[in-house]
């Protein structure tokens, strides 16, 4: 480390401002005061340096050090991420709670992965092997679900010329020793660091054509998430956006979830910690808490470390993307790292543009959302990383700054909606607002998984539903009963897609999670009973008869009663229809 | 090693600016006193190369660039806690006013508190009955969370603040826990609307468990921003040292969102919505967030803000940003109290996130969850038919819809309305929710298990 000086001159909360910091860095990680708190240079001018810092600033005093630490904000990525909580720059936060109390202090200083904790390592290379940037050199199992791919850092490649033998060991244990073309020899450990703000490299970006599983009905069929996609979840308070996240981290088919709160409250992250641990995988039959990273910057730690968490997420995932794996990534939410931008630029006196966010901000959503992507890796895998951002937008209004600029740069909009919360409609995303930009992209997904044509059902369903809210603008004029038997039914079939198909109970055992088999067949027996209750409208039997409510009632409860595991109850449900209409149709031929 | 300054650059409303002052710590408390010996406190809120900014705690009425003595205290603004604070009344930095003299004690606290790191929260599972059925059926209060009333002017939200502070109690297996306390912060209160709390923890035989930090509308601003911290640091301190049970009830967090935009404005600050700072959201969080439990203490603090919104306006910033902070809301609504229902508990913006995890078997009773969400439902499908029959008349609603009429009139009569000494048992509100639903078709009954319809509408 170089011992670079420099001296605080302006305190303003999170923001200082230091002099003598010729030869300090842009974008430096910086340590501040007596105290040592962390910072991050944000601008040079001559003398003088901008620093943003990550700690409460309280006490601080001017003509404090200001020690250059040489490189920028980087993360130690490595063994021990899986299952753990941190801080927006990767600090830990059970440790900290272990060694400081149940308040968090200022002045901890830069610590991250445990340095003592032994790994069993399996080297996979031999001396004398030639080895390339991105490969893996080795493995360690870091929980039961998730085997850690120990991979070469970028820009290292050369030759094997020392190993140790595989056991056990701690994260700071040279593993590998490589020699390069030109005779230089890098070491290599089982963590490497990588700064934030930088996108990992990779070999190429793939196409995207593979959905991302979620289990959530509304989603899977009418709404799709791809892998390596992007998403937003916007909608005001009270809405669910967060339920909408945890029921995703919880149930969806990526092979890790980094969950970043971000300015939200302490106590969902400690849901989070409490309840996850309990769920098992459906797929894989362990606890999926081993597929987790959590990153916490709750609503009242300090500002700045909130703009990083965003990119201490992103920056983990793309790492567990380049072994192959496929990385799905919440940010719940980045209206409020996007208000710590704000914060920060006020503080800096820049000129605002909209609503006093800085004029940056569209460019910083579009870096952050861009890091996604379904890509092949340097070591020719492929892998993954689906972003799924939470919006929460000032007045629940749509038109804010956030809101429309994050719609530029996502590809799909699930809007959740007021009304629907009000009346307990869950998940409360508005089809008519939603919209998904990947239901092209994964017809051929669909047909090979599934054998059906889910667009079109899907498009048919959906016109369903478009057409019931035009009738009830009518109804709400004139009434249900002078609507012809058609559109009344089209009314009655709209309840029962709203009811038994779009509401998900997240609490319910069957209903929390739905495989996409299950999905597929509840909206065809709806569209069963659509067409054979049409079929008899159209013979001219009465809407009072048609509606049964026995049968009805069992379609709108088939998600609760036929288990995911079974799907015969469907099958019999089918028949149900075809007798009830058969028998119908008979009785009025006669 | 004390120093004192003698000469002042600036005097601009709250804020004093002086220069060349010696290495000062920002958040630093300063104490300013005038040449009559009137002595005021302050705090600097931005160091810039020789200046010092302080924001002065009262009014800077009568201090004078020369002459006005500043001294640096060398430690952030602290209040000093013992277990004497039960009882007493302070204002906003801290000071008693009720002529009982000092609290001393070796420990003092600051105010701003630390962030709880999440890892050692606990997540608050136990309700609290509050014995009013919109609250217990529909929004149920649970310890340690944050849970705000969102009303309007002239709406009777201290009434029901009241309310709840007599009747809250902790159904736990082992009997009414004992060792609870409330923490009263008033920002910019009406003498008359203190007077009203004080009274009402009098009638209610808690005054001696009571603290209260109260600035009013008359007080200065500064004091304000410095009111409800006070009152959490006594809480945290009650709940997590003392290990009590502490309910802290804060109003009007109106005024001190506008007291903030106030001194932001003086400070010459980018506004952000509606001229309030683009740091509201952070401010109000460091005040919402200190609410909760901790896995290695048994106290716990749950925080019951009250906020009026301006024009009855719920987009309005500061209902807003709390929204999205608190675990839930309780909303107000000045239909229902036009309608001489009290409380008037607008039901379908009202939510209490957490109360999914502390109702239900085990907690209140096994048909509490799908009794909320049906009632919820259903009242929600009364606004529908309510605006149809508006259009068409009441008499050419079918039978079903009529139906809903009677369902939502006698919900809001029944159900929400109810007076202020009925203190009503879960079991009670459960039943009252049963009775209602039972006006219904069954088959509009969608959120309930049909074993539940069974037991609690057919075999009746």
């Amino acid at each position: 480390m170089t011992d670079i000086l420099g001296k605080v001159d302006m305190i303003n909360g999170p923001v200082i401002r230091g002099v003598e910091m010729t030869g300090f860095k842009m974008r430096e990680m910086v340590l501040v005061g007596e105290k040592k708190l962390i910072g991050e240079v944000i601008s040079i001018d001559g003398e003088t340096g901008i620093i943003q810092v990550y700690e409460e600033t309280e006490g601080l005093k001017k003509g404090e050090s200001i020690v250059s630490t040489g490189k920028p904000l980087s993360l130690k990525l490595g063994p021990g991420i899986l299952g753990n909580m941190f801080d927006g720059i990767e600090r830990p936060l059970k440790k900290i709670n272990n060694d400081f109390g149940s308040f968090i202090p200022e002045g901890i200083g830069l610590i991250s992965l445990d340095e003592e904790k032994l790994w069993e390592v399996n080297i996979l290379v031999n001396v004398g092997d030639f080895i390339n940037e991105g490969q893996v050199f080795g493995t360690v199992e870091e929980t039961s679900l998730i085997t850690h791919k120990l991979i070469v850092p970028f820009g290292v490649r050369g030759k094997v010329v020392n190993i140790k033998e595989s056991g056990k060991y701690s994260i700071e244990e040279e593993l590998v020793v490589v020699e390069d073309e030109r005779g230089y020899s890098h070491s290599l450990k089982m963590y490497q660091e990588w700064p934030v703000r930088m996108p990992r490299p990779v070999k190429e970006r793939l196409p995207i054509d593979r959905l991302l599983i979620t289990g959530q009905r509304v989603l899977d069929i009418f709404f799709p998430i791809a892998k390596g996609g992007t998403a937003a979840i916007p909608g005001g308070f009270g809405t669910g956006k967060t339920m909408t996240q945890h029921q995703l981290a919880k149930w969806s088919d990526a092979d890790i979830i980094v969950y970043i709160g971000c300015g939200e409250r302490g106590n969902e992250m400690t849901e989070v910690l409490e309840d996850f641990p309990k769920l098992i995988d459906p797929k894989t039959n362990k606890p999926i808490m081993e597929r987790i990273v959590l990153i916490a910057n709750t609503s009242n730690m300090p500002v700045a470390a909130r703009e990083a968490s965003i990119y201490t997420g992103i920056t983990i995932a793309e790492y567990f993307r380049d072994m192959g794996y496929h990385v799905a990534i919440m940010a719940d939410s980045t209206s409020r790292w996007a208000e710590a931008l704000r914060e920060i630029s006020g503080r800096l006196e820049e000129m605002p543009a909209e609503e006093g966010y800085p004029a940056y901000l569209p460019t910083r959503l579009a870096e952050f959302y861009e890091r996604a992507g379904y890509v092949k890796n340097l070591n020719h895998e492929e892998g993954s990383v689906t972003i799924i951002g939470a919006v929460s937008p000032a007045g629940g209004d749509f038109s804010e700054p956030v809101t429309e600029n994050t719609k530029r740069f996502v590809n799909v909009f699930l809007a959740l909606d007021r009304e629907l919360a009000y009346s307990r409609h869950y998940p409360a995303i508005n089809w008519l607002t939603s919209y998904s930009g990947y239901v092209e992209l994964l017809k051929d997904f669909y047909s090979r998984e599934l054998d059906e044509d889910v667009k079109e059902l899907r498009g048919k369903m959906l016109k369903l539903l478009y057409e019931e809210n035009r009738l009830k603008d009518l109804v709400s004029l004139v009434g249900e009963d002078v609507l012809p038997d058609e559109q009344r039914f089209i009314l009655e079939i709209a309840r029962v897609i709203k009811i038994g198909f779009l509401q998900q109970n997240a609490f319910h055992k069957e209903d929390t999670f739905v495989p996409l088999k299950k999905q597929i067949e509840m909206l065809k027996t709806i569209d069963h009973l659509y067409e054979r209750g049409l079929n008899s409208i159209e013979k001219g039997i009465p809407i009072s008869q048609i509606k049964d409510n026995k049968l009805f009632e069992d379609i709108i409860k088939m998600k609760y009663n036929i288990p995911n595991n079974n799907l015969d109850g469907i099958v019999e449900l089918n028949e149900q229809i075809d007798n009830f209409y058969n028998d119908l149709d008979a009785e009025y031929s006669r | 090693m004390k120093k004192e300054y003698l000469q002042l650059d600036r005097i601009e409303g709250a804020l004093i600016e002086l220069s060349n002052t010696h290495n000062v710590g920002y958040g630093e408390v300063v104490e300013i006193e005038n040449n009559n010996g009137n002595k005021k406190l302050g705090r600097i809120i931005k160091i810039e190369e020789d200046s010092v900014i302080v924001q002065v705690f009262g009014s800077t009425t009568g201090i004078s660039t020369k002459n006005t003595k500043v001294g640096f205290k060398g430690k952030p603004f602290e209040i000093s806690l013992s277990k004497d604070i039960l009882g007493r009344t302070f204002n906003g930095i801290g000071k008693p006013i009720d002529g009982m003299g000092e609290i001393y004690s070796k420990e003092s606290y600051n105010v701003n508190g630390r962030p709880i790191n999440p890892v050692a929260r606990e997540y608050p599972r136990n309700y609290i009955q509050t014995g009013i059925s919109s609250i217990d059926g529909l929004m149920t209060l649970i310890r340690g969370q944050k849970l705000p009333i969102f009303s309007g002017n002239g709406l009777p939200h201290n009434e029901l603040a009241a309310q709840i502070v007599r009747q809250a109690k902790i159904k736990a297996k082992d009997g009414r826990d004992t060792r609870f306390g409330i923490v009263f912060a008033a920002m910019g209160v009406k003498h008359d609307e203190a007077h009203f709390f004080r009274e009402t923890f009098r009638k209610s035989h808690v005054l001696d468990r009571v603290v209260m930090y109260i600035n009013y509308a008359d007080d200065p601003i500064m004091e304000r921003i410095i009111a409800p911290r006070a009152a959490l640091t006594a809480a945290e301190y009650l709940a997590f040292e003392q290990n009590m049970h502490i309910l802290v009830i804060m109003t009007d967090i109106t005024s001190y969102g506008e007291a903030l935009r106030e001194i932001s404005s003086l400070r010459e600050e980018v506004p952000s919505r509606r001229g309030y700072p683009g740091y509201l959201y952070s401010d109000l969080a460091s005040l919402y967030e200190r609410a909760g439990m901790l896995k290695d203490k048994s106290g716990s603090i749950t925080l019951i803000p009250i906020l009026t919104m301006p024009n009855d306006d719920i987009t309005h910033p500061i209902p807003d940003l709390t929204g999205y902070i608190t675990e839930g809301q309780i909303v107000l609504s000045r239909e229902l109290y036009q309608k001489n229902i009290y409380p008037p508990v607008n039901v379908l913006p009202s939510l209490s996130r957490l109360m999914k995890d502390g109702i239900g078997e085990g907690f209140t009773r096994e048909d509490h969850p799908d009794v909320s969400n049906q009632l919820f439902s259903s009242y929600s499908k009364v606004q529908e038919v309510r605006s149809l029959a508006q259009i068409i008349g009441e008499d050419d609603l079918s039978d079903k819809d009529k139906r809903y009429l009677e369902f939502g009139r006698k919900f809001e009569e029944v159900f929400v309305n109810q007076d202020f000494n009925d203190d009503r048992d879960i079991e009670d509100t459960l039943n009252i929710g049963w009775e209602l639903l039972s006006i219904l078709p069954i088959e509009e009954l969608d959120r309930l298990d049909s074993k539940l319809i069974e037991k609690h509408i057919k075999n009746r």
